[in-house]
């Protein structure tokens, strides 16, 4: 039997076969300490990320469902109010939702377009250039100067139009904020789109027009579509604008008004509530921010299912 | 071109009658001292050539030689590229095809193109076949099956896929994908077809069929093919143009020049530049 040689006997000195040379050479190096070392270092950075992450859920899951299992749906339901028994969070989902819409319906068109217009018109100049540059620039400024940009514009200058410290304001505010985020966003995904597959459409004698609404978007969607829901997202936990543009910390009433008069009147949003709620004295108030929390949490959640859904769908159409 | 009627015989009775050669093709493409430049890089100076009606065009050279740049200037497809600029003249059929008054995309729609990688659309090999009928105003389903069915036919991939045109258009080999890219190109009806080596992805039995399949279309379309492989230029070609990267001592660049351009055969057996024969011959290149 062949396998009787390959066992080395320490009785008996190994002859100097071919195998035996081959064996040598081939088991030399033993242990991979380097690649294993590498490859601890990688799961111990998951693990320092997943502790401080679960650390962060069970702290404010502990606080938070006894409330949310305690007052259930009333807690969502109850507009806000002085005594924490009684206060709920329906004007922050409410608010949060409308700045979602308003962000949807002005950043996301604007956004989309003004990357189509730089990705696939623009030629590539030193100008074009020098605004993309711009733009990546914009995209990283503090949330808080677009607050200020908000309250000199849309607060104060055009405050007969838009209420004032309302939810119109805000959203503009907002949507100028995440509008960067949304071009980037695009321009990288159109920007991933193979040269050949637009080629093959110009061979077919396509206008520019043609190409890109039946190859190019269709083809970057899924790309744009991701991006999108990131803004938003990172939209939705915005506070530091939201303060300074007025949305309300305290609390405050909504009667019957119409619809012009509700997004000209006062608002708050779910981020906003965890701010003035955690600087509440009362002790109660501790546990209704964990689960002002936990809801917000709940809606990013949501978001992203509905993102992963949005994505799987234009990626089918995609595959044809 | 074979056919039985009996006016093509007479014309070539007629022909010998008058003359030993037959008389060649009309031009499709009049090509007068083109030269292209990238930005300020020249890549082709003073190409001077004539395409032929109804058959096939070889241009082969090594890499870098400007061969695909003028076929890309055929059909304005060099438009596309920034700071793209042609220098000299093209026409078709005696019209300047960088006329401002030509639309670019007209010209394209006439002049279709087969590129190196197989790029079907991410459709259905039915959208991907309809996608051009539609832009010319087809919207009638049975119209559509009708054009898309020809269209598969002629590049005798319609056995293949009639079961699946509405599957996805990746699902198909390499080989299938390329001859489905032909069959979008014909689709849109084209008087040329312009081919950026569209066989140096496949394998040898896949470029086989495409290659019967071209010299089965040439009697009725005009087409112009690039491609590495000197044997595929020998089979199908009856014309074959040369190209070679000349250095530029001044500048130290390179650009491609046309070296000669003749019946395949005669570039191929009795070639009149040294540089030819050399390069068929596997010596340089």
């Amino acid at each position: 039997m062949a396998e009787s040689y390959s066992v080395p006997r320490p009785d008996v000195p190994m002859p100097q076969t071919r195998e035996s040379k081959a064996r040598t050479a081939l088991t030399r190096v033993g242990f991979d300490f380097k690649g294993h070392g590498f490859r601890g270092l990688l799961s111990a950075s998951v693990g320092l990320s997943l502790f401080a992450l679960f650390f962060l859920l069970y702290g404010v899951t502990s606080d938070g469902i006894p409330v949310l299992a305690e007052r259930g749906w009333d807690f969502l339901s109850s507009p806000l109010s002085a005594d924490p028994s009684r206060t709920g969070v329906w004007q922050g989902l409410k608010g949060t939702i409308q700045l979602v819409v308003f962000i949807l319906v002005f950043a996301v068109p604007v956004g989309m377009a003004s990357a189509v217009y730089l990705e696939e018109y623009a030629e590539d100049t030193w100008f074009t250039r020098f605004v993309s540059l711009n733009i990546r620039n914009l995209a990283g400024v503090p949330s808080v100067v677009y607050g200020i940009l908000g309250l000199s514009v849309f607060v104060k200058f055009l405050g007969d139009f838009t209420g004032g410290r309302s939810v119109i304001s805000a959203g503009f505010t907002l949507s100028i904020l995440v509008l960067p985020l949304v071009i980037i966003a695009a321009m990288e995904a159109l920007r991933a789109v193979p040269q050949s597959h637009r080629e093959g459409a110009f061979g077919l004698g396509a206008t520019r027009w043609e190409v890109i609404r039946h190859q190019v978007i269709p083809y970057a969607m899924p790309g744009i579509a991701t991006g999108i829901v990131l803004s938003v997202l990172r939209a939705l936990g915005e506070t530091a604008p939201l303060i300074l543009v007025g949305a309300v910390s305290g609390f405050f009433t909504t009667g019957d008004q119409n619809v012009v008069e509700d997004l000209q009147g006062p608002f708050t949003a779910l981020p906003m509530l965890i701010f003035s709620w955690a600087r509440q004295p009362k002790a109660e108030f501790e546990e209704l921010t964990s689960a002002v929390i936990v809801v917000t949490l709940f809606v990013l959640l949501l978001s992203t299912l509905a993102a992963v859904l949005v994505r799987n769908r234009f990626e089918k159409r995609r595959q044809g | 071109m074979i056919t039985n009627s009996p006016v093509a015989e007479l014309d070539v009775i007629e022909h010998a009658g008058l003359s030993a050669l037959p008389q060649p093709n009309p031009v499709v493409f009049e090509i007068g001292n083109l030269s292209v430049f990238y930005g300020d890089a020249l890549a082709v100076k003073d190409v001077t050539m004539n395409v032929r009606e109804h058959q096939i065009t070889a241009f082969i050279g090594p890499s870098g030689c400007g061969k695909s740049t003028v076929l890309r200037c055929l059909n304005r497809m060099n438009d596309l590229i920034d700071g793209a600029r042609v220098q000299g003249m093209v026409s078709y059929h005696n019209v300047d095809l960088y006329d401002p008054a030509v639309q670019a995309v007209e010209v394209r729609r006439r002049i279709g193109m087969v590129f190196q990688k197989p790029n079907p659309f991410p459709k259905s090999v039915f959208e991907n076949i309809a996608f051009g009928p539609r832009l010319n105003g087809i919207k009638k389903k049975s119209d559509l099956s009708g054009i898309v069915e020809q269209a598969l036919r002629k590049a005798v991939l319609w056995d293949e896929v009639k079961d699946r045109l509405k599957d996805s258009a990746f699902g198909l080999s390499g080989g299938q994908q390329q001859r489905l890219c032909i069959a979008r190109a014909l689709a849109v009806e084209p008087d040329v077809l312009l081919m950026d080596e569209p066989c140096s992805a496949l394998d040898p039995i896949a470029t086989g069929r495409i290659e019967e399949l071209l010299q089965e279309i040439a009697s009725t379309y005009t087409i112009v093919i690039v491609t590495h492989n000197m044997g595929q230029a020998r089979r199908i070609s009856e014309q074959t143009a040369f190209f070679l990267t000349r250095l530029d001592e001044v500048s130290d660049s390179r650009y491609g020049v046309l070296v000669e351009y003749d019946n395949t055969e005669k570039v191929f057996t009795d070639p009149s530049d040294k540089r030819t024969l050399q390069y068929i011959m596997g010596q340089v290149g």
